[in-house]
């Protein structure tokens, strides 16, 4: 086994990669605050919070407060080892 | 990709990860001179204010008031230089100090302090003084478990420390003084001195 197997396809693209980050080190993080610290349109975030969902690195969890939804999303278990896993090989690469 | 793609991508990650969680890089050093700050006053007071063993200690006198200002002060100073280094931190690092983040981990934090804060006065407002140090511990320990579901996961650590130390500590009446120092001195600087080497670690990253 090569260290490139550990690099994981999932997190080939930034927006990915920073939803895992900020996931990585904050319990929970609502859209917005996901938006806002990414700097990315509404339907460029969703479509990669689905991709990251589909493949259960991170969790869904929808309420209301008040009238308004609102979406907090989680790194799963597997998200923050598969995560931990692809920078130790991006360490890896560059050294 | 190339070698330039994969430093870029690490870059990135401690990029997102520090602006979403400021609090955590400075921890270190404010917590140990959090520490320093505890066993200053503490000392301070031991050799200076503390009553001698056939004195007596009582609510509103001066010396009871010097006391608690030394008190006030240590826990003003190190809030004072949390708050400094973090902010000094945040301006490197082109983020807003006030965020939802910081707001979230201020509230958690001051719910179980403040309680505790009014418990205890009211406590020795009724000339309850034994168990100050071990109340102090355990609900300053409470109100770090709270606040860690907000910041990365060490603080944790040190909460349940400060709770478990506590336990003992009213379980060992006479010593509430030696407690409190090795809880708010010791606990601090070991926790900071702990933080600040993997501080130091996680910047090699961007090196």
């Amino acid at each position: 086994m090569g260290i490139i197997d550990n690099i994981n396809k999932l997190f080939d693209h930034r927006v990915r990669l920073g939803i895992m980050s900020v996931l990585a080190v904050n319990e929970a993080a609502d859209f917005n605050r996901l938006k806002e610290l990414l700097n990315v349109t509404d339907g460029n975030l969703a479509s990669h919070l689905k991709a990251l969902e589909k493949a259960e690195y991170i969790s869904v969890e929808k309420t209301f407060i008040g009238r308004k939804p609102h979406t907090n999303y989680k790194a799963t278990k597997i998200g923050k080892l598969e995560f931990k896993k692809h920078i130790e090989a991006l360490e890896k690469l560059i050294n | 990709m190339t070698n330039d793609n994969y430093l870029k991508d690490i870059g990135h990650i401690k990029d997102m990860m520090n602006r979403s969680s400021r609090f955590i890089s400075l921890s270190g050093v404010s917590g140990i001179f959090a520490g320093c700050y505890a066993i200053i006053g503490g000392l301070f007071t031991y050799y200076y204010l503390f009553p001698k063993p056939h004195e007596q200690l009582n609510y509103g006198s001066t010396k009871f008031f010097e006391i608690v200002l030394i008190a006030l002060l240590v826990l003003v100073l190190s809030i004072a230089t949390a708050i400094f280094l973090t902010s000094r931190k945040a301006k490197k690092h082109n983020a807003k100090i006030w965020d939802i983040t910081t707001y979230r981990l201020v509230i958690n934090f001051l719910i179980p302090l403040v309680t505790g804060g009014i418990y205890i006065i009211l406590k020795l407002n009724s000339q309850h003084y034994g168990l100050t140090a071990s109340l102090m511990l355990i609900f300053y320990g409470l109100a770090l478990v709270n606040a860690s579901k907000y910041t990365i996961g060490n603080i944790k650590y040190l909460g349940i420390a400060e709770i478990i130390l506590g336990l003992i500590c009213a379980a060992f009446p006479g010593y509430g003084f030696w407690f409190w120092m090795i809880g708010f001195g010791l606990f601090h600087i070991i926790y900071g001195s702990i933080m600040f080497v993997e501080e130091k670690k996680a910047s090699h990253w961007e090196s």
